[in-house]
């Protein structure tokens, strides 16, 4: 089944009764080519661009839930390339192109926003660091404008630029920034790599990783055990449970991040707002919602639900750049998983058992980078080469201290992320 | 959630800085390998579930703290200073 605006047309006038369901809901083979352990964002992109540029469709995704209901359904949705090290500029910059071919490419309208966005700046010294950024960004190929007080007046007039702690001294506007919809981003990936053949085993919890001297041979499940040839882990804040069941310790720590959501609301942010020095982003969601967020809560955590701290933290920094939000009634809150690296970049390698490769690290920054990552990741598992967009995101970085990507500059080491 | 500190009592979490997983107490000798320091710097259980941290009373008396702390539920079931660890 193909969308189209006709598509829509006619099944509106015909009391939607043609469509049928996004993907099949196979029962697991004995064997495939290749598994993919987790059915997010990232496990699915993957799947479909192994399915689509690597010919690859005798493999299947293997969610212990249901397919968007982790992460990739639960973020505030940013899309953009404005990192400044070597190593994520080039990752970041191939993803944003493939945002922007994505829609006509999985044939899904994943309501991809370029509505841009405003970094903004406090002091002389962060607007030289902004102008690094800017000029790093724009030699990567990408967008970026500086902005005065009154450039950014001009775009966002609602701020409090008189702010004695910090006064608005510019931003950095990204313009090919913006934001999508995450839940069409999972269900578009999956249904492109269903067509193409990928079986998505859903409640399909991998419970141990066959390996046979020094092979991977298959992966032990709660609906019985899949021999596989290659195995990927794209499994998030989980990465720590199931590398070890493969024997791997990973340079990971699992943390909570909140967001927030208001009730709807009529437009009036029009773009992606960052207030670096209050720990506070935002934008408004096509439903009218402000969706916004801040820091980790920063302890180890698996709960899914954060505590009040930062939360009062989130609203102080809100109300400080913003007050005109301040009668907007909070809808709701939630906790993610985040899998911490040392040096806030990812990790995209081979592990040391033939065969099984991992894709994790992604921080608290996973969802705009959805599409490289799979593309990426479907490059290593297909042909056993490290895709050339993210040969930095190196496994033994950390061990050997080459190619540390501390892209904050604040060093290499877990809790400073 | 709520620690309670050996010679403070119960306080609020915002009073206590979390430095991590109290492998940062296990300092390998100067001479390790660098497989050790790679365990101590970087790798870690990461487990889902009873974990030993490693936390700062920055807000009140300054004591490093060993803290017995359930990941999955934030239930705190043992606090005790460092330096009772031996």
């Amino acid at each position: 089944m193909k969308f189209s605006g006709l598509r829509v047309l006619k099944e509106g006038l015909t009391g939607s009764k043609g469509w049928t369901p996004h993907w099949r809901d196979p029962e697991p083979k004995a064997e495939y080519d290749a598994v993919i352990i987790g059915g997010g964002g990232h496990g699915l992109s993957t799947a479909y661009y192994l399915a689509k540029n690597h010919g690859m469709t005798n493999i299947a995704v293997l969610e212990k839930g249901y397919i968007g209901g982790g992460n990739i359904g639960r973020n505030t949705t940013i899309v953009r390339a404005n990192y400044f090290l070597p190593g994520n500029s080039e990752f970041y910059s191939h993803s944003l192109k493939l945002w922007e071919g994505l829609e006509e490419d999985i044939n899904y309208n994943v309501m991809h926003s370029q509505r841009g966005m405003i970094n903004l700046f406090h002091s002389d010294g962060q607007r030289d660091a902004f102008v690094r950024r800017g000029n790093a960004m724009i030699n990567q190929g990408d967008d970026a404008i500086l902005l005065d007080r009154e450039g950014v007046r001009k775009h966002l007039p609602y701020l409090d630029f008189e702010n004695t702690r910090f006064p608005i001294y510019g931003g950095l506007l990204h313009p090919r920034g913006g934001t999508a919809r995450h839940d069409a981003v999972a269900w578009g990936y999956a249904r492109g790599a269903d067509q193409r053949g990928v079986d998505l085993l859903q409640n399909c919890e991998v419970t141990g990783i066959d390996i046979e001297n020094g092979v991977v041979r298959g992966v032990q499940t709660t609906r019985g055990a899949i021999r596989a040839k290659k195995v990927g882990i794209v499994v998030a804040g989980r990465s720590g449970q199931v590398a070890a069941m493969a024997g791997m310790r990973l340079p990971i720590e699992s943390h909570i991040l909140q967001a927030f959501v208001t009730e709807g609301l009529k437009p009036c942010i029009d773009h992606v707002v960052t207030f670096g020095m209050g720990h506070f982003y935002i934008s408004q969601s096509d439903k009218g919602g402000l969706v916004f967020g801040g820091d980790l809560d920063f302890y180890a955590s698996y709960a899914s639900r954060g505590n009040l701290p930062t939360a009062e933290h989130v609203m102080e920094a809100g109300m400080t750049l913003m007050p005109m939000i301040g009668k907007a009634k909070l809808l709701r809150s939630w906790g993610g998983i985040m899998d911490m690296t040392p040096d806030g970049s990812p990790i995209i390698d081979k592990a040391d058992t033939e065969g099984l490769f991992i894709d994790c690290g992604w921080c608290y920054g996973g969802f705009k980078a959805v599409p490289a990552s799979g593309y990426a990741f479907a490059h290593l598992m297909a042909s056993g080469q490290h895709h050339e967009t993210a040969s930095a995101f190196r496994l033994d970085r950390f061990r050997t201290g080459r190619g540390i990507l501390d892209e904050e500059g604040t060093g290499s080491q877990h809790n400073l992320h | 959630m709520r620690l309670t500190c050996p010679i403070c009592g119960e306080r609020d979490r915002r009073e206590f800085y979390y430095q991590g997983d109290a492998v940062a107490l296990d300092r390998p000798a100067r001479d390790a390998d660098v497989s050790a320091w790679d365990d101590y710097v970087h790798l870690r259980d990461n487990p889902s579930g009873l974990r030993r941290e490693l936390w700062h009373h920055e807000a009140g008396c300054g004591s490093w703290l060993v803290v017995d702390r359930n990941t999955s539920t934030h239930e705190v079931h043992a606090v005790a200073l460092v330096e009772a660890q031996g």
